[in-house]
């Protein structure tokens, strides 16, 4: 199953995800996929060391659905740090 | 009303300086996560699912105006214009940046409000009756105690790397408003037949995945020994609780191990040794600080009675309103105005920046500038002239404040549940929401009664679900949402744990099984009978056979 890393960006907190770039993207469909277990490792090498460079906290692999060309964590809990609470924001 | 002296006042603004420096190592790499983690849950900050969360704590839950606008403007300038007000007496900011948070506790210390021992396994924020210091039938006021044990429980160094966290809530009334059989030390208020003032002490309740009511060490204490007490239970429970479960760290946990008798031998062994040393509160002390709740000038003036009836005789929604959110005061012509933020539009406890402000105002002009939070997530007016209830109700209406819901069913507990929170395994929020909708019909709703309804999105429970008359748990099946429902708990005076129904339904059958729960209460129940004393009196068959066609 493809994969993308998922991770909360140091100064803010908010969620990103690691962009073929090698940069962070507020945007799930910006992430770089995972094919395989080569490719997993490799972003996760990559993910670490931004870690260590303190742009991010906590970084993972999160297994995802391709549907109508859009990444859709297959985990709930996934779907709700990509997109924001399922409840609107109170304004 | 309270206020910090010069001690606390250094105290938390040296604090913010010292995690200003702390956050700026962070950002530029200086500190990892696992260095600074500590150092951030020592002032409040959690990381969440979404972004930092700021948990500010609301000392026994009082609030000024000032205080309050000072919320409204950190919502505003640092977060997304709202914040979440919890089960324990503090608010949550749920989108703050890490950069922003130092000159938020800044701000915050202005008004003397920190994030200090809101999280971290320490004696955190000692919670009270929301109408303490107005209640009629009240004791004495709580909050003269709380302040005294926050005193010595900040920073305390024996105290501050306990097994797991700590919770102290103190009611001055028989009616328990406060929920203190929950928590891990519960303090009463007694008058004894001499006069004097004192406390029953109940210990190892708490909710979590393993429930306790708590249970009474001592019938009576002295009031000059309340500090040295405390210190004897902690002192036990820092030496003997587990370290090596978090799970099974709680005082709770080492309560039921011991036995309430052992462990009161142990408490009682160490209290002795301790009872005489400089712990003993004089009473000089006590009248001091109780000179800082000394109640407002009131003016002195008759019960409104006649007036309120004629108000509610030409508005049935006022007369709602002053059925469900107006409590007694202990002062004549004055009532307790509540005001519930379980209104249709927003999430349980949850509040605007322009609401807050409004708030702040509406008490300038209708409560002597204060506000009070309850553990229900709740705001309340503790002095309100009767004869300016209905202006107050009007201006209620127009920010959207005036739900007539208090202690009814669409007046929900619910945590922040899967929609913010890391621990979560299912929302809270949008099953409180569907509830909320289900019942809009005020009609229905007070034809329904008294009734609690209570909702955690993980075992951790920080929704009460097992206190609630109905209490709603959210789990992950296999990928899931489903929700088990409990029933008979309470967290008052009689405080009882629910009772499992069975197997628990999917998120599109969760408000379903509450209507079906609601309607066999109301075919069950002796006239105006409560839904906890029904259930109390029926047991569980019926709703049983209700929800799952089999006793």
């Amino acid at each position: 199953m493809p994969q993308v890393i998922i991770a909360n960006e140091l100064k803010n907190g908010f969620v990103v995800f690691l962009t073929e770039a090698n940069h962070w993207s507020n945007d799930i469909d910006e992430g770089a996929i995972a094919k395989d277990v080569a490719d997993a490792e490799s972003l996760l090498k990559k993910a670490k060391i931004a870690e260590q460079n303190c742009e991010v906290i906590d970084p993972y692999l999160i297994e995802i659905n391709i549907e109508n060309g859009r990444r859709v964590p297959t985990e709930y809990r996934e779907f709700i740090r990509a997109h924001g609470p399922s409840v609107p924001i109170p304004s | 009303m309270y206020r910090y002296d010069e001690f606390d006042s250094r105290l938390v603004n040296e604090r913010v300086e010292q995690f200003r420096r702390q956050t700026i190592r962070r950002l530029n790499g200086e500190l990892n996560e696992d260095q600074f983690k500590p150092l951030r849950l020592m002032n409040g900050l959690y990381l969440q699912l979404h972004a930092y969360m700021l948990r500010i704590n609301v000392p026994y839950g009082t609030l000024s105006s000032r205080q309050m606008r000072q919320l409204a403007h950190l919502a505003r300038t640092y977060d997304k214009g709202y914040g979440h007000f919890t089960t324990r007496q503090n608010i949550q900011y749920n989108w703050i940046q890490l950069k922003d948070v130092p000159d938020a506790l800044g701000d915050l210390a202005k008004v003397e409000m920190h994030g200090i021992q809101s999280s971290g396994n320490c004696i955190r924020n000692v919670t009270s009756d929301q109408y303490a210091g107005v209640a009629r039938e009240e004791i004495q006021d709580p909050r003269i105690y709380c302040e005294i044990i926050r005193q010595w429980s900040t920073l305390h160094p024996e105290f501050s790397f306990l097994p797991r966290k700590f919770k102290i809530a103190v009611t001055g009334c028989k009616q328990d408003r406060a929920a203190v059989k929950v928590h891990d030390i519960g303090l009463i208020i007694r008058r004894n037949n001499e006069g004097n003032e004192g406390f029953e002490v109940v210990v190892g309740g708490g909710q979590g995945r393993t429930p306790f009511v708590g249970k009474t060490i001592r019938e009576w204490l002295n009031a000059e020994d309340l500090l040295s007490y405390l210190e004897a239970i902690l002192r036990v429970y820092n030496m003997s609780g587990r370290r090596d479960n978090k799970y099974k760290a709680r005082i709770k946990i080492l309560v039921h191990q011991l036995g309430i008798e052992e462990f009161r031998n142990q408490v009682e062994k160490e209290w002795q040794r301790i009872r005489g040393s400089q712990l003993k509160l004089p009473q000089a002390e006590i009248d001091r600080i109780n000179n800082y709740f000394a109640p407002p000038q009131y003016e002195k003036i008759n019960d409104q009675l006649e007036l309120l009836k004629k108000q509610k005789a030409d508005s049935p929604a006022f007369s709602d309103w002053l059925k469900t959110n107006v409590s007694d005061h202990k002062a004549s012509g004055y009532s307790i105005a509540n005001i519930s933020l379980k209104g249709p539009d927003l999430p349980p406890g949850d509040i605007t920046a322009d609401q807050m402000d409004a708030v702040a105002d509406l008490a300038d002009r209708y409560s002597f500038s204060e506000i009070r939070i309850n553990h229900r997530q709740n705001l309340v007016f503790p002095h309100v002239l009767q004869s300016e209830l209905i202006e107050l109700w009007g201006e209620l209406s127009n920010i959207g404040l005036a739900t007539a819901n208090i202690g009814h069913v669409s007046d929900m507990i619910a945590c922040p549940g899967l929609d913010y929170c890391a621990l979560a395994n299912a929302r809270s929020i949008p099953i409180a929401q569907e509830i909320n909708e289900r019942f809009q019909n005020m009609d229905k709703v007070h034809n329904i009664g008294e009734l609690t309804i209570n909702i955690s999105g993980c075992m951790n429970a920080c929704g009460h679900h097992h206190v609630g008359h109905i209490g709603i748990l959210g789990v992950d099946k296999r990928g899931k949402e489903y929700y088990q429902f409990t029933l008979g708990g309470s967290s008052d005076e009689k405080a009882s744990l629910g009772d499992r129904t069975g197997k628990g339904f999917p998120a599109e059958e969760a408000a379903d099984a509450v209507e079906t729960i609601i309607k066999t209460y109301l075919e069950t129940r002796n006239n105006n009978e409560r839904f906890i004393d029904t259930y109390r009196r029926v047991g569980m068959k019926p709703f049983k056979v209700a929800l799952y066609d089999s006793p």
